[in-house]
């Protein structure tokens, strides 16, 4: 029973938070947000609208003006080692190989070489760049970029992966394949995702349940349930009349907020 | 950097046909100049080719240069060492910056020249002195730098840092520090730079030996070509020594160079 | 930095220094560290001199030509440079040879070709700066995004005003970046110049403070001179700042 409720209750609990930057930009106000276990969630909105700087207070990275953050139902304060970032430009030591780079996190809590390397070399098979372990940042495309960057928050053994907008400074074909990937990796590691995206289509291919998030400052305005069976072939879904309705819903519901 | 790179064999050969041009005209209206000539003092070209050939087969450039890089080396080495850990305390302590870079964004734009006369008060006129031309002309550049190498290091690579829980130590020696290596390798080579400005002018003004030396020997004796190879041969010898420590910063830093 | 939660601005760290100074001149630690307060009578006193305005008003003549020449040559030549690629190949290896040498060396023989003077003066503000300002014009005119160019061409603009109007334009932040660090070079090309010199300008006040031991008055001229390469950099700063938004832009 016990574990049970522990299960049903969300992981992350974003209660009445707000955000004011110096020199009085007003970024988030009064977010409420729950975060179930096990899914992914998107958060989706116009540029500017508060996306990055809520990923960021729900990974300990900037403080929160008000309000509160609960991980588990313990408030944050900082980073964790059950939350794990993947960063928009990627953000890849440009000094270090792939191999070196998806280790860091375990370099950084002193795990020995050796495990480290072994750890390090499965989640590089796992996003499919076997081969390119030696190589340096800068030897490889955007899209391979950020599959190191993914490599690396997966490596760490984290509950919780927190991904800002990890696709958008990457080209269609490779978006789609990564998107495509993402979701069948995620079959194999359970992990909840927090994702944020401008691009309604992204939203509703991968996740689970979308935050629709206003312009500044941002509030969450509705929170919609996109889960999709997709289950058996991720490649069916773009085709899935369902999955077309939700894009032209959101849109529908996303439409009135702009000017 | 360049649009014209060398990416094949005709390239290259395209570069130093390009190169080998660029000698011959600039070689050629010296020449030219000193034919002419502009004024009698003026040494054409070859005379000054041949002035430079003896001084180097008789010796008296290389003592001279012996006794030139050894303050430049020594001043270098002490500047390198103390004002890169300097620029770095400064980058990395809130407190220290505040009391410090003031002095330095104003000495920054200063003619550190004017300072010379004063260092014959202090170390007479020996080695120490044009040690401390050296230092006092590198000084700036080479702490600067560091400390811009550290506060310009990478925000986002900290962040990541932090949210896979680095320590202040962590982050200092694997992030911070490795991205600003080639900002601080920067400093050091303009450093070098105005660290033979600062050995030159120390020659000139107040000790003379060395290079600086034969520069104003000969002209007290009139020999101008001999006057005109010694310049020539500093300017050259400089120049081959930071464009080396340039080439070899491109060789260490280009993985940063070419992601960030 | 921060104390009892007030953010101290950095100028009263100078003022800290000055304190220091003073102090290690009463203590008499260094004659040639007079107190500062003593550095500022003798500043007082410089100003009343005509020998004083003199120096300055010679040596800014040889600035201010000096940079006029440099100005006149560097931005145009580094234009070219971008521009036109066999003069860039031409002159672009002697233009980073002479960026970073030590031209000091070549004052003596400017000495003997043109004269203990003005003139020798005035070259030597031209041979430090002019480099810089066309090596930056030049990174400037290569930095340009190709399409502005050829939306110049598209809309008819003649190559004057493809010139003047576009790649002038577009090359500010560089050019004045160039400009800047040419003005502080073009301040140092005037004291080693004089001082190695020694009979004009500053350089002979320096010579006749630093023969007779009169630090005070040193010190005095060596703090204006910093003040005045300091604001003309800060003023061509302020400049850069101004078109700052231009150049993330372009
Ligand atoms: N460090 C900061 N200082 C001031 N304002 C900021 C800062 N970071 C972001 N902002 C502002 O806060 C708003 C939200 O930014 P952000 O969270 O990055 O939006 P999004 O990720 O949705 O595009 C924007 O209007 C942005 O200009
Ligand atoms: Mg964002």
């Amino acid at each position: 029973m016990q574990a049970n409720t522990i299960q049903n209750r969300p992981i992350i609990e974003v209660k009445e938070l707000s955000k004011t930057y110096p020199g009085r930009v007003e970024a988030l106000r009064n977010v409420n947000l729950s975060i179930p276990r096990g899914q992914l969630t998107t958060l989706l909105g116009p540029s500017g609208c508060g996306k990055t700087t809520l990923l960021k207070i729900i990974a300990g990275l900037l403080n929160k003006t008000e309000g509160n953050v609960f991980i588990n139902g313990q408030p944050v304060n900082g980073p964790g080692p059950e939350r794990a970032f993947v960063f928009q430009d990627f953000a890849l030591l440009p000094w270090c190989t792939v191999l070196r780079n998806v280790a860091f996190g375990l370099e950084l809590r002193g795990v020995p070489g050796k495990q480290r390397n072994e750890i390090a070399m499965k989640y590089i098979d796992e996003v499919g760049l076997t081969g390119f372990e030696k190589a340096y940042p800068y030897e490889l495309s955007g899209g391979m970029r950020q599959r190191v960057g993914l490599a690396r928050a997966l490596a760490v053994d984290a509950e919780i992966l927190l991904m800002d907008e990890p696709f958008a400074s990457v080209d269609e074909q490779t978006r789609r394949k990564f998107q495509e990937d993402l979701l069948n990796l995620l079959k194999i590691e359970k992990k909840t995702v927090v994702f944020v995206t401008h691009s309604i289509e992204e939203a509703v291919y991968v996740s689970d349940q979308v935050a629709l998030l206003g312009p500044r400052p941002g509030r969450i305005m509705r929170v919609i349930n996109t889960r999709l069976d997709h289950a058996e072939n991720v490649e069916d879904i773009r085709r899935d009349q369902r999955y077309l309705n939700l894009v032209e819903d959101l849109w529908q519901i996303l439409r009135q907020y702009l000017i | 950097m360049s649009k014209y790179k060398p990416k094949t064999k005709t390239g290259l050969f395209k570069r130093i046909a390009w190169r080998v041009l660029s000698l011959v005209l600039v070689f050629g209206l010296w020449e030219f100049a000193g034919r002419k000539p502009i004024s009698i003092i003026f040494p054409t070209f070859t005379s000054t080719m041949v002035a430079l050939m003896n001084l180097l087969i008789d010796g008296t450039l290389l003592s001279a240069y012996a006794v030139t890089l050894v303050p430049l080396a020594i001043g270098v080495a002490l500047v390198g060492f103390l004002g890169i850990v300097f620029g770095i305390l400064m980058g990395l302590y809130r407190s220290f910056e505040w009391l410090t870079l003031p002095v330095f964004i104003i000495v920054q734009s200063a003619p550190m020249a004017a300072l010379i006369p004063l260092i014959t008060f202090l170390y007479g006129i020996g080695l120490g002195a044009k040690v401390l031309a050296v230092v006092l002309m590198a000084a700036p550049v080479i702490v600067l730098n560091s400390y811009r190498g550290i506060r310009n290091a990478n925000p986002t690579l900290i962040q990541m840092g932090r949210s896979f829980l680095a320590s202040r130590t962590q982050e200092i020696f694997k992030i911070i520090l490795p991205d600003a290596s080639g900002m601080i390798f920067a400093g050091l080579r303009l450093g070098v730079a105005a660290g033979f400005i600062g050995v030159i002018l120390a020659e000139l003004l107040i000790t003379p030996t060395g290079i600086g030396d034969l520069i104003t020997y000969y002209r007290a004796l009139a020999l101008y070509p001999q006057m005109f190879a010694s310049i020539f041969s500093i300017v050259l010898f400089a120049s081959v020594v930071v464009s080396a420590l340039q080439r070899l910063e491109g060789i260490l830093f280009r993985r940063q160079q070419c992601t960030s | 930095m921060i104390i009892f939660g007030r953010r101290i601005p950095m100028i009263f760290a100078l003022l800290i220094w000055l304190l220091v100074w003073e102090a290690i001149g009463r203590a008499e630690l260094l004659f040639l560290i007079p107190p500062f307060a003593d550095v500022v009578r003798a500043m007082f006193k410089l100003l009343a001199t005509g020998k004083f305005y003199q120096a300055v008003s010679v040596s800014f003549i040889a600035f201010s030509t000096g940079m006029m020449i440099s100005i006149s040559i560097g931005i145009p030549l580094g234009i070219l440079m971008g521009r036109v690629r066999f003069i860039d190949e031409l002159l672009g290896m002697w233009v980073n040879v002479f960026v970073s040498a030590p031209l000091t060396a070549i004052v003596p023989a400017l000495m003997v070709l043109t004269g203990f003077g003005q003139t020798t003066v005035i070259v030597t503000v031209i041979l430090f700066s002019v480099w810089i300002i066309t090596l930056d014009t030049r990174a400037g005119v290569r930095n340009i995004n190709p399409s502005l160019l050829e939306m110049g061409r598209s809309f008819g603009a003649n190559k004057l005003q493809l010139y003047t109007k576009v790649i002038f334009k577009a090359a500010l932040p560089e050019i004045l970046a160039g400009l800047r660090l040419g003005l502080i070079r073009g301040v140092r090309g005037v004291i080693v110049g004089q001082l190695l010199i020694a009979i004009i300008g500053l350089g002979e006040l320096f010579e006749l403070y630093s023969r007779s031991f009169l630090m005070d008055r040193f010190w005095a001229l060596v703090i204006m001179i910093f003040l005045f390469a300091y604001m003309i950099s800060e003023a061509v700063n302020h400049l850069e700042k101004r078109i700052e938004f231009w150049a993330s832009t372009r």
